[in-house]
């Protein structure tokens, strides 16, 4: 049983528990369902992401399938992509992209797993879509003047990934090792991807 | 940028504060919390879709959205969808409540 110190069991986790045991009992899932799916979502990490974006780095073929449907694409490489659309917004010298859910914490999670809290903040929500500059200089990441920077809103239906600009100075890396270059922050596009 | 007839979760553009990146870790709860919503908006069942999540979200009004945590606004959202659609009557979520309730503390007592 799940307690916190302050009472006995909070008002919120008691209700969670009602309701999924009247669930379970009334067949819609199983305890073990409820266990498998914790344990999916655990699974689901920002590294599923990164695979993706290095594969499209090196296979010009995947990268314009993927920017062409996301989700098909994803779903050609074995990935479970689950009930939302995907689309992917390539970040060039040109143009630098960046997500946000304005009205909630949509998220690309079949890639990237749960956000993290800052993403579903107050702040984060207001701000980035008025002065994403300055927000994107709060996580140290400065742009050149000349760049053009697009805010893509999430919903409910529709996920953006960003695809990170392959850094200057990878030509010679493999798939693998590009990988372990691109940060759960850079799908995001609140950063860039260094070269090691 | 005018607020006028924009609802409290409606956020994009309005000014605010510094953004806190400190990372949080997940309490079981709130993972059991998220892997319900899973189940019940997956392909096999769907049950409840996102979009009505986050209605029932909104439909707490602003002062409930800004004093409760991220998933006890879930929590309120999955309950009153499936309430809403005749999954669960209120009258049986009161008892397992309360059962629930009863059973920890006296395993509290015990301990």
């Amino acid at each position: 049983m799940i307690r916190n110190e302050s009472s006995v069991l909070d008002h919120y986790q008691a209700m969670e528990l009602a309701v999924s045991a009247l669930l379970i009992e009334k067949g819609y899932f199983t305890e073990e369902d409820m266990v498998a799916e914790i344990n999916a979502m655990e699974k689901r990490t920002p590294e599923i992401g990164a695979a993706v974006v290095a594969r499209a780095w090196v296979d010009a073929e995947f990268k314009e399938r993927l920017i062409e449907d996301g989700t098909a694409a994803c779903e050609s490489i074995g990935l479970d992509m689950g009930p939302t659309r995907l689309m992917v917004v390539e970040s060039t010298n040109e143009v630098h992209n960046v997500i946000v859910c304005t009205l909630c914490s949509c998220f690309p999670r079949m890639l990237m797993g749960i956000p993290p809290d800052w993403y579903k903040s107050e702040n984060y929500r207001s701000r980035v879509v008025r002065e994403p500059r300055a927000v994107l200089k709060e996580f140290g990441t400065v742009l050149p003047d000349g760049i053009s920077v697009r805010v893509h809103d999430n919903t409910a239906d529709m996920r953006y990934l960003v695809l990170p600009r392959r850094p200057d100075g990878t030509e010679g890396m493999s798939q693998e090792e590009l990988a372990k270059l691109v940060t759960r922050n850079s799908m995001i596009g609140v950063a860039i991807v260094e070269a090691p | 940028m005018t607020d006028a007839g924009r609802m409290h979760h409606d956020m994009g553009g309005r000014e605010a504060g510094p953004i806190n990146q400190k990372p949080h870790s997940h309490p079981d709860w709130e993972k059991r919390v998220d892997a319900l919503m899973m189940l019940l908006s997956n392909n096999k069942r769907r049950l409840i879709k996102v979009d009505e999540l986050r209605r029932g979200i909104e439909e707490l009004g602003a002062e409930k959205y800004s004093k409760m945590t991220y998933y006890e606004r879930w929590t309120a959202s999955i309950t009153h969808n499936l309430l809403e659609k005749g999954i669960i009557t209120s009258d049986e979520l009161g008892r397992k409540m309360a059962e629930i309730e009863q059973a920890a503390r006296s395993e509290r007592g015990a301990g």
